[in-house]
């Protein structure tokens, strides 16, 4: 059989997990502005992760492609670290804040400019908009079967066979290649990097191409922004917390009665 | 006019909640538009469900039953709503933020080229333009952003447990059968098989200890059960919660993750256990009334939420906790 190709779309966030104190909302800029690092969207690098264990069953090439108005290809060299075979970026300043649809029809621009693909992953939603809807988009502009909320998925005789998460459990479901799957956390989280293999990839002369609107055959016209009309931050969820001090026999016993109070 | 046309999910041939809030969702936004709202129903048979609408004061109810669309098969569905969509042509379509409109909106918005919002908290319409105005928590739900799309479909996908439902009167719409134009071919992605597992109904709960990375590895959740075992003596239905990291890292199942992706619960106790509090899980569980803490970083998220904390190993603590608990129950 010859080599599958797959292609794992992921994007580049401030980290998510970041604590409260470092995000906060500039409603007249209607942006949110989170003093973090940044991270891939943890539900891509889960695809990501989905992709690197097909790879271990057969013969396989991962592309990823990030998509975004100026992607940190340090950030990014993680996937390579990671197991990717190759990276793209997908940049241009008209990609800022764009809409799910365009971006999908940007992504799809430069799917169709990789050419031949069997799978094509992403994350169920990104971790800063949370949206979860490029993937479905995506795969809807390219016409290919789709299967959201992937747990597992597995490659045998030219089909691709997932467990899609359904709320009484999950279902197995078969395509077609190419397909494209959105990947859930289920599928676990991606594989410890060695620190050595990550400096060896960030060191690495390697370079990484860089794709822009002009690449992809697309013009800014054919783009389209979010329609944000208002951004304002979330009601303050904070309580007073009474911490229960003392040796860790007392605020066990402190904690007890707390509960007994609770009854 | 369909001003408004709600997608219902039919359950053992009941609508179910999620799809009683759309009708209060609905029919409010209808009323702001001065126009009016219906309902659309798909199954092998629907006249039950239908039946059970029509009280709520819907226009019309649409029926698409068909023989294939037993289960949820999401291309026949979505090739059935969205020749749906094109008869009716309304203004506005919401679903359920749940399992069928996550995978139905976004495909249905690239077919019709609208602007779909997903996992709304709030609607309304601009008295300027008309046009709906979707409030959605973003960012995990560190801000709150209002969008508005100018496209002819206004497309949106709304969170359960968070509109009213509508006061069940005196509606006398009519029922409306459609035949949807579907078969076999279109099937793209092929069902296997369902495999049923057991799964923890944690909005139920009425306490839930949870775990996340915290814990250090799988054999936490032991003590927690531990835990939960020794407060069940006390409190009703105690269960097992747990952070998405602690799904990602395969200690526990997935049907036990609170969190903006997992379930969002507001049980009478929640404790949190080695979990610092990202915000996506926190809008899970936020609005317990009572929250308790245990983490060794006092720095942490969950301890600006929690009511109590205890800044110490969980390993520590809990052996400690579960024996005075013993003695107090």
């Amino acid at each position: 059989m010859k080599e599958l190709r797959i292609i794992v779309c992921a994007k580049e966030i401030p980290d998510p997990e970041a604590p409260l104190s470092d995000v906060s909302v500039d409603a007249e800029k209607m942006e949110v502005i989170v003093d973090a690092p940044q991270v891939i969207s943890p539900f891509d690098e889960n695809a990501l992760e989905a992709a690197i264990r097909i790879t271990e069953e057969m013969d396989a090439k991962i592309t990823v492609l990030s998509l975004g108005k100026k992607v940190s290809d340090t950030v990014l060299r993680k996937t390579l670290a990671a197991g990717a075979d190759e990276l793209i970026l997908v940049e241009d300043d008209a990609f800022e804040k764009l809409d799910s649809h365009s971006t999908a029809a940007a992504l799809a621009g430069a799917i169709r400019k990789i050419g031949e693909y069997d799978l094509i992953l992403t994350g169920r939603q990104a971790g800063d908009w949370d949206s979860g809807q490029v993937g479905l988009i995506l795969g809807e502009m390219l016409a290919v079967p789709c299967i959201n909320l992937a747990r597992d998925i597995t490659v045998e005789n030219g089909s691709v066979v997932v467990k899609k998460s359904i709320p009484e459990g999950y279902e197995r479901v078969k395509a077609q290649m190419p397909a494209l799957i959105t990947v859930s956390n289920e599928v676990g989280e991606l594989r410890y990097i060695s620190r050595t293999k990550m400096l060896k990839m960030m060191r690495g002369a390697r370079s990484i191409p860089s794709w822009s609107t002009e690449d992809l055959g697309i013009t800014q016209e054919m783009l389209q922004k979010m329609g944000i009309a208002a951004l304002s931050s979330p009601p303050d969820m904070g309580r007073d917390c009474e911490l229960l001090e003392g040796s860790p026999d007392e605020q066990a016993g402190k904690l007890a009665e707390v509960f007994m109070g609770l009854r | 006019m369909n001003d408004v046309l709600i997608l219902g999910e039919v359950k053992e041939g009941s609508l179910n909640l999620k799809t009683l809030e759309l009708l209060g969702a609905g029919k409010n936004l209808a009323s702001d538009l001065g126009g009016e709202f219906s309902v659309v129903l798909m199954g092998v048979t629907v006249s039950g469900a239908a039946d059970e609408a029509i009280p709520y004061g819907p226009a019309r109810v649409y029926k698409l039953e068909h023989p294939l669309l037993q289960g949820f098969k999401a291309d026949l569905w979505l090739a059935s709503l969205e020749q749906a969509c094109r008869e009716i042509n309304p203004k506005i379509l919401l679903m359920s933020h749940s399992f069928i409109g996550m995978e139905l909106g976004p495909r249905l918005a690239c077919r019709l080229n609208s602007r779909l919002t997903t996992d709304c908290i709030d609607l309304s319409i601009d008295p300027e333009d008309g046009l709906l105005l979707r409030t959605k928590p973003v960012s995990g739900g560190n801000a709150i952003s209002v969008f508005k799309c100018p496209d002819e479909l206004q497309l949106a996908t709304v969170r359960g447990k968070i509109f009213e439902l509508p006061e069940g009167a005196d509606g006398k719409g009519e029922i409306v059968e459609m035949v949807p134009q579907i078969d076999e071919s279109m099937i793209k992605v092929e069902s296997l098989e369902i495999v049923k597992e057991e799964i923890v109904a944690l909005d139920k709960a009425d306490v839930v200890v949870s775990g996340g990375a915290g814990l250090g590895e799988e054999d936490g959740f032991e003590l927690l059960e531990e835990l939960a075992e020794a407060l069940s003596k006390s409190f009703g239905r105690v269960m097992i919660g747990c952070s998405r990291v602690a799904v990602d890292k395969g200690w526990i199942s997935s049907d036990h993750q609170v969190g903006l992706t997992g379930t969002i619960i507001s049980p009478d106790i929640y404790v949190a256990v080695g979990i610092s509090g990202a915000i996506q899980h926190l809008v899970g569980m936020v609005h317990a009334k009572k929250i308790i803490a245990i983490n060794t970083d006092p720095g942490c998220n969950m301890f600006k939420v929690a009511d109590y904390g205890v800044v110490e190993d969980y390993e520590e603590i809990i052996p400690a906790l579960i024996e005075k608990l013993e003695e107090l129950s």
